[in-house]
């Protein structure tokens, strides 16, 4: 009885998410117990968690709508992009300085996330038009345009016509560089906004900008799925044909989630990138996709339930993973970092076990 | 007539269209970049003779519903552990292959074991589910060799764990397995043919009736002295001067082959015309002209000195080649097999399958395992022309490649075969060999190649599911509207997550 209880437990909370959370326990505590800095890694992973947070956001729509986790998340990671280069390019942190001193960094940020809600808007429109033409494999789908819209985004990064000396090559010559250092625009903008330290100067970390940012989104996306649009999107997720008997235009519903999703995905990169500090283009966003779906489903959703809830945890218990691993694997393991390895075992792991859970997931028999 | 010629051509153009649009962005590029057909020949000769195996395990699991099978990098991942070993324990040329195979093998069946158990746990996703468990067992395997292997369990090689633990990144086949195969001679290959068919006609005789195919004396005489034929043709080639210096080399020149495949097949096509007599109409009368007409194109060939110089650039290895032949026949041959059937009607509808008496999964399973080692096989040849590999990364991209190839060659994910294949791979490579040096050409820089080639077979992949999936929706919302409900409502009740 008790192990029936027991199992019964087990498959409520998910066998790969008891996985990932007693090994981070231990991870932690073992990190403890061998003199490694625990504050200042717990600092970095609400970093981390607050600036990968979004992007997993955006997997919210695709699940809810009846799509499943978005792979293809890298089409608004290039929107996204797209709008922070011009954001650099047309130098919005210095000419708004001039203006109104102190201002600069947020219209920067504005411009950069105004620009790729528009430019996500429209590449999502057009995906999720594609992805009702392929119902039924809409995750093979979505990984392959994810991957090869990210080379594609390589090759107009090599040959764009961009102007400014941050983001141009250091020895002259055309195209984007590999790393693009955020400092003259709104690099740390929200990680360092009314940050504060708990227990002093070698404590916690929190970056309430960063945090209050995350939450205002989740705010945002929970708001819109109790709309009556959002309603509607959740009942063609549900059932489409039920929802389709109640007068609802599924294909038309399945455009808007994707749309948001690819929204959420180019907003997330631009608050990613600003984290960072860093532009990272070119295939630097490649495994994002992966990244995202692993995170969620590691915070209890399934391909086809999802809550703002199993991201928030989801992203913290990933990204805590990934931050607490290399300093404990590199003291016990005598200066080896096993972490990408890891890596790579429990993020595709995790969506594996997502898959045959689901029993595949997919109607198309 | 003309009207109709016309329809037909249409069809025929509409049918192979990805063919038809890669033939033609093959050819822009070829004339973009300018480059001599000589180089790009070899070069894609010798890709041909490298991947077409590895390509050509896709097709089983394609039979049996599958889809297109990226799980095949688990395949590769046991053809590379075996490749350690036996390279650890000294073994070089076709000896250390030959163990390699030895080796390879139960661990591909074991893989394809659990891959299609995998498989039968994600019924209906079982692309997306292979890719995955292809990430999933990469990093397994570098968790083996970069950690396992020499830190856990003892594996003292200096020269392969510089570290004492962890293999070395650049894996070296020189002087041991590189062109281990490739450098097995056109006679040898014959001889080695000879004998398998004689073995195998005398196994049917004399246990075909135990298995349900008996064999009568006349057809194993028949049987008998063909093999002993090609017995003596390889020695003859071995012996006779002249014959020797053509065929007796690890490598044949393409004029050679042109010039004897030639008159071979203008010689077959005639004799089987005044033994049988076809018909004019007759199915057989079609394919004969049509291997005459392609004999003497051959021949035609070898005295256009243009093209002369093309054949003559070209090295083809013999015995490589007779194995991705080998495995074509294989693919063939297990389609018409009880279990090829099996497989068919699985992957058709697995409802009547089940209701026939088909094990479904156990058939499934059967076919990943049949890939899976095809592909470690495949990886094995692939390896030992290549002649050096990068240890962690050489797997990750083989799934990705061969489906990019098969797709190129006009097959979809519920159909595709050798033909397919080999189509594919040829087109897939010309373009992986043009399309760099035409994108310097017009971008005046070598470093977007790279770029351009992953945009490619990434492209592929999607485009070409994308169209098949629109084709399999397509009707369905169309004038089935009524079939649709009831299908819908038929097998899910309650409807599912899904649209």
């Amino acid at each position: 009885m008790t192990k029936e209880k027991f199992k019964k437990a087990i498959d409520v909370i998910g066998l790969p998410r008891l996985i990932v959370f007693c090994f981070f326990i231990a991870i932690v505590l073992t990190a403890y117990f061998n003199d490694i800095d625990v504050p200042s890694y717990f600092s970095s992973t609400i970093k981390y968690w607050g600036m990968w947070a979004v992007l997993v956001l955006a997997m919210i729509p695709t699940i809810k709508c009846g799509i499943g986790p978005n792979f293809g998340v890298s089409l608004g990671i290039v929107c996204g992009l797209l709008g922070t280069l011009l954001a650099i390019e047309f130098h919005i942190t210095d000419v708004v300085n001039g203006m109104l001193p102190g201002f600069g960094p947020w219209a920067s940020m504005g411009f950069a996330i105004i620009i790729s809600i528009a430019t996500a808007w429209l590449v999502g429109v057009g995906y999720g038009r594609v992805l009702n033409m392929v119902k039924g494999s809409e995750m093979t789908v979505t990984t392959y345009i994810g991957y090869s819209i990210i080379y594609l985004s390589c090759i107009l990064w090599f040959r764009a016509p961009f102007g400014a000396p941050e983001i141009t090559w250091p020895l002259g010559g055309k195209g984007v560089r590999n790393m693009i250092a955020m400092d003259g625009s709104f690099g740390y903008l929200l990680n360092d906004a009314w940050g504060f330290y708990i227990g002093g100067e070698k404590g916690i970390f929190i970056p309430t900008g960063l945090v209050l940012f995350v939450l205002g989104m989740c705010a945002i996306v929970h708001l819109y799925f109790k709309s009556k649009t959002g309603l509607a999107i959740q009942a063609v997720g549900a059932n489409p044909n039920f929802a389709k008997a109640s007068g609802i235009d599924a294909d038309k519903m399945r455009i808007k989630g994707v749309a948001m999703s690819t929204i959420l995905a180019a907003i997330g990169i631009v608050v990613y990138t600003q984290g960072f500090g860093n532009l990272q283009a070119y295939t630097a966003p490649l495994q994002m996709g992966f990244i995202c779906v692993a995170s969620i489903l590691i915070g209890g959703a399934t391909t086809t339930k999802a809550s703002i809830i199993h991201v928030i945890i989801g992203a913290f218990l990933y990204q805590g993973l990934i931050i607490f691993t290399p300093p404990v694997s590199n003291k016990l393991l005598a200066g080896t970092d096993i972490s990408d390895t890891m890596r790579q075992i429990i993020q595709n792991g995790v969506i594996l076990y997502a898959l045959a859970k689901a029993k595949g997931g997919s109607s198309n028999e | 007539m003309n009207n109709k010629t016309m329809n037909s051509l249409k069809k025929a153009i509409f049918d192979n269209k990805v063919i038809v649009m890669f033939v033609i962005l093959c050819a822009a590029c070829i004339i973009i970049s300018g480059t001599s057909v000589s180089y790009i020949a070899t070069e894609v000769f010798t890709r041909f003779g490298r991947n077409t195996c590895l390509v050509l395990a896709l097709i089983i699991p394609c039979m049996a519903g599958l889809g297109m099978n990226f799980g095949i990098v688990v395949g590769a991942i046991a053809a590379q552990i075996a490749v350690f070993f036996v390279v650890h324990w000294g073994f070089t040329g076709i000896n250390g292959l030959l163990l390699c195979v030895l080796m390879c093998t139960p661990m591909a069946l074991f893989f394809g074991w659990l891959l299609g158990k995998m498989f039968n746990a994600t019924k209906g996703a079982e692309m997306i589910a292979g890719l995955v468990l292809g990430f999933f067992a990469d990093g397994l395997y570098r968790l083996f060799v970069l950690y396992i292997l020499g830190g856990v369990i003892p594996f003292d090689d200096p020269n392969l764990l510089p570290r004492g633990f962890g293999l070395r990144n650049a894996f070296d086949l020189t002087g041991s397995l590189k062109y281990a195969l490739d450098d097995i001679s056109f006679a040898t290959v014959l001889m080695v043919l000879g004998a398998i068919l004689v073995v195998v006609a005398f196994v049917n005789f004399l246990y075909g009736k135990k298995v349900g195919q008996e064999m009568s004396v006349k057809e194993f005489v028949k049987k008998l002295i063909t093999g002993v034929v090609v017995i003596v043709a390889s020695v003859v080639i071995k012996v006779v001067l002249g014959l020797n210096v053509l065929f007796g080399g690890t490598r044949l020149i393409l004029t050679d082959v042109a010039l004897f495949g030639g008159i071979g097949a203008i010689a077959y096509a005639v004799i089987q015309f005044v033994l049988k007599r076809p018909k004019k109409g007759e199915k057989l009368f079609g394919n004969l002209i049509k291997i005459a007409v392609v004999g003497a194109l051959l021949l035609v060939g070898t005295m256009i000195p243009a093209v002369r110089e093309v054949y003559q650039s070209v090295r083809i290895a013999a015995c490589t080649y007779g194995i991705i032949v080998f495995f074509c026949m294989f693919n063939n041959w297990l389609t018409n097999t009880r279990l090829g059937q099996n497989m068919r009607t699985v992957g058709q509808n697995r409802a009547v399958a089940t209701s026939a008496g088909i094990d479904v999964d156990k058939t499934r399973i059967i076919a990943t395992c049949i890939s899976t080692v095809l592909a470690a096989w495949g990886q094995l040849i692939f390896l030992q022309n290549l002649g050096t590999f990068n240890t962690v990364q050489q797997q990750s991209n083989v799934g990705l490649y061969a489906v990019a190839a098969i797709l190129v060659g006009g097959a979809t994910v519920q159909k595709a075969s050798n033909k397919h294949a080999v189509v594919g791979v040829i087109l897939f490579h010309t373009l992986f060999v043009v399309a760099p040096l035409a994108a310097t050409k017009l971008a005046g820089d070598s470093a977007i190649s790279e770029y351009i080639r992953m945009f490619i077979s990434y492209g592929v992949i999607a485009v070409s599911l994308a169209m098949h999936a629109w084709k399999s929706v397509k009707p369905i919302s169309g004038e089935r509207k009524e079939a649709e409900g009831r299908t819908t409502w038929g097998i899910f009740p309650c409807g599912s997550g899904k649209g």
